[in-house]
Formats: structure tokens, sequence, C-alpha cells
């Protein structure tokens, strides 16, 4: 039996979309077309004499092995943050889950971070790792070990993923402890009384009833470590070593607004913006199918 | 009705009043500088301003350099540019292939007919923003020039004589064995790697970074910064990264922190890191000669300028360019010019600026700072020794620092990472000049 709603007649329907679909329009679609114009020419900087390249720019792109290296960058880095922003958000939020005293204090304190923008967390965090006045590399250095994330490329990812991490947990805990306290206290205790242990009762019936907090999750966690993390790479370290930290959306802004190269600069947007899309309807089309809604 | 009468007479009186205050044309100049340099600029305009009512020149800080530059670009596409934007040296190529966009420096001054004397600046820094044809394009502002710092303190710690000769790489190679061995953490630093370590480099020794006269003749220039010298220079630098002799500390001046808390022992930065040392330093430091490889045929030549221009940009009135012409004359005025070189550690751009700083006594009370001239002038430049016009010259920047840091950690060797850099940066070379064909 399903209920619905519909509307008599086109016009009442159709005056109450226009609003979004204008507003998509003009912040949307206006800006991604123009992206794609863009990518077939090859402009100079002032827009002065603006040349048609056709594909020109994208066979650039696609014989440079460091675009190419910035793909893989891009699939570690945002495995590694979604993997790992998920896993601490999901651990913190069973155990807050399960408090009794002090539950809004120990939730508030933990949705802190997610107030501090990806910009001011890189700099925050370079109290701690800077390579000659960080706290932590300081007493990393009385220890014998010589922290340098300006030349160690391993040091450089894990820094930049873990502060990415931390400012990302706490949006995960949120919809985590949401998530886990709209599954049915009824299914856990009749599991309970059938001698069901914790974890036994976690991995089989609360995970899965999870699934589509986690699915949403992580679908806003890859969005996010595809674009919101510019701020960090910037604060930290600028891409390098070497282009080590270099992902996708780093490279539109260092080839577009530091090289000055638009043409090449809104073809790799051009190519992100497939990239997304094609994530968005892989994840939907087939994660879907096993997750429990 | 006399009510209205009454508030239409007030409005008119109220025009004419502001009519008469806004009656000076406002000059827009947009830059990069804050801090000292931010109230230094300010000064320069606030003074200006007050000594005539036809102009106004207001200032504003639009990020750093290459923000700066973007946001004139931006600015210039919507057509809102201002009249006088400042522009890096690396982004001297770029302004000067935009020619419908900006209004060359010689043309401002001569329509509105202000004095201007291009011979009036000295040679090198005149150079760079001069076409192959002597038209001076953009209008010199703030130049300086890589010189060796020295923390005189750290070297008696290290039982070296800090009067000792640093003249040569080869003889501060060995003041770097003694520093290391000796406990120092930091024996050597520096800033702007591509700038001091290559750039410079190369014209320092007299071989060509690129060729067609490192682009000044021509936008069909090729990376040759691969040579010998250049390799054999980064080779020893890498090993002392190594050895723990020398120690990266970023791209740009990051290491000017760790110097001017007194851990270092040399660093090698701009002139105009003057000001910054002058103010932090608790220790006895000393400006020196950049110093050169003994046994390169023709070193030392002479050192190349950073720092940035004003340019003029296209599309404003008769009247505003008046305002323009009037205000850079009054900013390469002599009194303007000694004082802002003073304060600042920048090179004195005229020669009459440097004359009056020389009458002053400054030089005496001030050893060191006329360093940075003297190096940049005591040779005629070369034709690989006058600067460098490379487009895209930013983003090459930013290769050449990730192939140096391959280096740094020892994951390549030098001759491998600057020919990659070679290699990398000749695509871009190509790709800017179909652009601007």
């Amino acid at each position: 039996m399903e209920k619905r709603v519909y509307f008599k007649g086109w016009f009442l329907p159709a005056l109450l979309i226009t609003p979004q679909l204008l507003i998509t329009a003009i912040f949307f679609f206006y800006p991604a077309g123009t992206a794609i114009w863009w990518s077939l020419f090859n402009p100079d900087p002032f827009g002065l004499s603006t040349k048609f390249v056709g594909f020109a720019n994208f066979d650039f792109l696609f014989s440079d092995p460091y675009y190419k290296e910035s793909f893989y960058t891009t699939a570690i880095f945002s495995s590694l943050v979604t993997l790992f922003s998920m896993g601490i958000a999901l651990y913190l939020a069973v155990l807050a889950d399960r408090l009794i005293k002090g539950a809004g204090i120990y939730q508030t304190l933990l949705i802190w971070p997610y107030a501090v923008a990806p910009a001011i967390a890189g700099i925050l965090w370079m109290f701690l790792f800077d390579t000659r006045t960080g706290l932590i590399s300081w007493y990393l250095g009385l220890l014998g070990y010589d922290w340098n994330h300006l030349l160690n490329h391993n040091e450089a990812m894990g820094l930049v993923v873990a502060v990415s991490t931390w400012s990302r947990v706490s949006y995960n805990f949120l919809f985590f402890l949401a998530g886990l306290q709209a599954i049915p206290s009824t299914i856990i205790e009749a599991a309970a009384i059938d001698g069901a242990r914790f974890w036994r009762r976690f991995w089989t019936i609360v995970f899965p009833l999870l699934s589509p907090t986690t699915f949403f999750l992580v679908v806003m966690n890859v969005v996010y470590a595809f674009f919101d993390t510019f701020g960090v790479i910037h604060t930290i370290t600028k891409g390098g070593p070497g282009q080590s930290t270099t992902i996708l959306v780093y490279k539109v802004y260092s080839d577009g607004f530091v090289g000055l190269d638009l043409g090449s600069s809104a073809a790799q947007s051009v190519i992100l913006l497939i990239i997304v899309g094609f994530l968005t309807i892989l994840q939907f089309k087939f994660v879907e199918k096993r997750v429990h809604y | 009705m006399i009510q209205a009468k009454k508030i239409v007479s007030m409005v008119l009186m109220i025009g004419m009043f502001s009519g008469t205050a806004l009656s000076a044309t406002e000059i827009h100049w947009w830059h990069a500088f804050k801090g000292r340099l931010g109230t230094l600029l300010a000064e320069q305009v606030d003074q200006f301003n007050a000594a005539q009512s036809d102009y106004k020149v207001i200032q504003n800080r639009k990020g750093n350099y290459s923000e700066t530059l973007n946001a004139g670009i931006a600015a210039f596409r919507a057509k809102k540019h201002p009249h006088i934007l400042m522009v890096f040296e690396v982004g001297t190529a770029t302004m000067m292939a935009a020619k419908g966009a900006i209004k060359p420096m010689y043309e401002v001054m001569s329509e509105a007919g202000a004095k201007f004397d291009p011979d009036g600046f000295i040679g090198p820094v005149k150079g760079y923003y001069t076409t192959t044809t002597g038209e001076m394009l953009s209008m010199p502002y703030n130049s300086s020039t890589p010189v060796l710092w020295v923390n005189r303190d750290a070297f008696k710690k290290a039982g070296l004589n800090p009067d000792m000769d640093l003249s040569t790489w080869q003889k501060v190679g060995a003041a770097l064995d003694k520093l290391k061995s000796s406990g120092n953490k930091c024996p050597l630093t520096t800033a702007w790697q591509s700038w001091v370590h290559l750039e410079n480099l190369s014209a320092y020794h007299n071989v060509a970074f690129a060729t067609k006269e490192n682009g000044f003749a021509g936008m069909d220039t090729e990376l040759v910064f691969n040579s010998p010298v250049q390799i054999k220079h980064i080779q020893a630098m890498g090993n002392w990264a190594k050895e723990g002799k020398f120690i990266y500390a970023g791209r740009r001046n990051e290491g000017g922190k760790a110097f001017r808390a007194g851990e270092c022992a040399l660093y090698t930065e701009s002139s105009a890191g003057y000001a910054g040392i002058k103010k932090n330093a608790k220790f006895d430091f000393e400006i020196r000669h950049l110093p050169y490889w003994e046994g390169v045929k023709g070193a030392p030549q002479n050192t190349i300028i950073g720092g940035s221009s004003l340019w003029v940009l296209s599309g404003h009135s008769t009247k505003e360019y008046s305002g323009v012409a009037a205000f850079l004359s009054f900013l390469s005025s002599p009194v303007i010019q000694a004082a802002w070189h003073q304060n600042t550690g920048y090179l004195p751009v005229t020669l009459v600026a440097s004359q009056k700083t020389k009458k002053s006594g400054f030089y005496d009370s001030n050893p060191g700072t006329d360093i940075a001239g003297i190096q940049m002038t005591r040779k005629t430049p070369t034709s690989v020794s006058k600067g460098l016009r490379l487009g895209s010259f930013d983003q090459i920047r930013g290769m050449i620092d990730e192939e140096l840091e391959s280096v740094w950690s020892g994951k390549k060797t030098a001759k491998s990472a600057l020919n990659n850099a070679v290699k990398r940066g000749n695509v871009l070379l190509r790709r800017f000049e179909s652009s601007n064909r």
C-alpha cells in the first residue's frame, strides 16, 4: 500500500520546483558548463586571445606522467582518510552509545573538531609537527627520530591523512551515533536473551542495520577527501615533497592559479567532474544492492 | 513645497561639497605586501596623497605575489582592474606577453609628460623590465639579490674564526665540516632554493639557464640548467643534505625562522631579509657575498634580481594615467628610493638613491648593506646574467622545487633530477609559447 500525494495540472508543481532548478542551473550547471567549454581552449591568462584546441588539453594531461601519478595519490589518500575517519568514528560512536552518565558532554566534546576549518586544522597541527618548531617532532628528535615531512614522502602523506581524518571524525561520529540510536533496542535485547555477546550482536545485528548510514558516509567521505581537504594540503605540504601529496584537486589549483594555465585546469575539472559522477553512480548502483534500508 | 525646495537645495549643497572632496582622481594600486613592508608601502602612499590634491592613491593588499597577480588577472577579465598592479619578477614574461592588458610604462610617462629617465635605474634592474628594443615596460619597485647570511656566534661556538674567508663554496664546505663535527644541528639552510641555487648560481657562474639569452630574445627558449656547473653545485648540496650539513626547511623562506632563532650558522637568502633579521636576531650576524665555485671560468659574474615591478594596466582614462605617471615619478624619486633601500634591504634601484645612501654614511653604520648592490653591479651583465624571462615560470619553479627535494632526500642524483626538471619545464614553455602566439 503506497500513499502518494500528487498535484493536478502542471503550474503549481512547476512553480514549486523553479527555485531549486534556478539554483542548480546558476550555481552548478553554469559553472560546470563553463569549465567544459574552457577545457576545449588554450586561453592566455588575460583572456585576450582564446584559441580552440579541441581535445588537446586532455591529450596533454594524459601524456603527463605526473597527472597519472596524481590519480594514484588521490586514490590512496581518499581511501585512507575514509577508512580511518569512519573506523574511528564508529568505534567512538559505539562507546558513546553505551554511556549512561555524561553522555551529553562526551558527545558535545567529540563534535568540536568539526567546527575547525580544514586550513585552520592544518595550521594547528603544524604546531605539533613543524619540522623545526613542532612539539611532537621535537620530542621525536629527543628519541632519536628525525621527523621531516618536507622530504619524507610517507611522513607527508601520513600527516595530511591524519589531519584530514581528525577534522572529519566528528561529522562521521554524529551520523553513526544517530544511526545507532535509531536501532530498536528490542532487537538487541532479544539477541542478548538468546545469549549473543556484545561483539557478536554488533557484527550480526548492529552493523548490518547501520549499513544505510555507513553507505551514505562512504560517499560523503570520499567526496570530502577529494575536495574539502584542499586547505589541509595547502597549509601543510603544498602538494610536496615532490608531488607525493598532490591530489587531483590540488593540481587543478596549482595549474590554474599558480601556473595560470586555465585550459589545462578546466580540463582537469572536467575529469574530476566525471570521476565524481562515476563514483556516485557506481556506489548507488552496486553498493546499494547489498545495503539494508 | 517650501520644505521640498529646502531638501533639494540641501541635497545640491551636499553634492557640491562632496564633489570638491571627491574631485581627486582615484588611482588604485594592488600589491602583495604585509607586515613591515606593508606599513612602509602605506607610508609612501600617504606621503604622496598628502603632497598633492589632484590624485588619491588607494592601496590594497591582495595576498601573496601569486595571489595578487591572479586577482589582477581575474579583475581584468571582469573589467574591474586597478591602475597599478604589483607583479613579481617571475610573472614578467606573462605580463610582457599580455600586450592588450598592459600599458607600457614608457608610454604612460611620455603621454603624461612626466619626468622619467630610464637610464637612472641601475643596469641589471632596468634590463630585467626592458624589451630587447630598449623600451621599459614596468617600473621596478622592490628588487633584491641573494647573499650569504652568517651567524658569527655559531662560528665562534664551533671554534671557527667568524672572519674566515667564505667567498667560495669550497671554503664554505670546509666550514660546514667543522660546524657539523662540533655538533651544530643546522650548519646551512636556504630560502628560495631555485632562485638562489639554480637561477642565481647560473648567472653568477656565467652559464645559461635557458637558451635565447635566458628567454630575453624569444619565446622559443629552452631550459638548459642541467650543465656540469649546475649539476656539480646541486650534487654538492645534496651530499651536504645527506650528511646533515644542509638543512632543507621549505620551498619559500621558511629557513629564515631557524636562522633568526640562532639555530643555523649559514643562510642563503635575499638581501631583503635584512629587516626581519635585524629586528629578531639576538646574535652577531654578518652579510657576505654569495659564494661561488672556484675554478669556474668567469665566476663570479653578477647575481640577478628577485622582487617585483609595477605594471600599469590598460583601459583607464587619460586623466587617471596622468595620476599614475605622477605617482610613479614620485616613487622613483631619490628620497623615496633611498629610504626604501635603507629600511628594507632591497637594492637602491636608482643610481642617485645609491649615491645618496652612500653619502649619508648609512653603509658605514650598517656594514654589509652595500654587499647586494656591489654583487649585482661590479661586472657588466652578460647575455646569460642579465636575468630570466620565461613563461609559466612560477609553475616551472614548482617543478624545480619538486626535483630538488628528491635530491635533498637522496632519492635522485643531481644529474637525473635536473635533466628531469629541464624536460618537464620545456613542456610548459612550449605550451606557453603556443597560447601566446
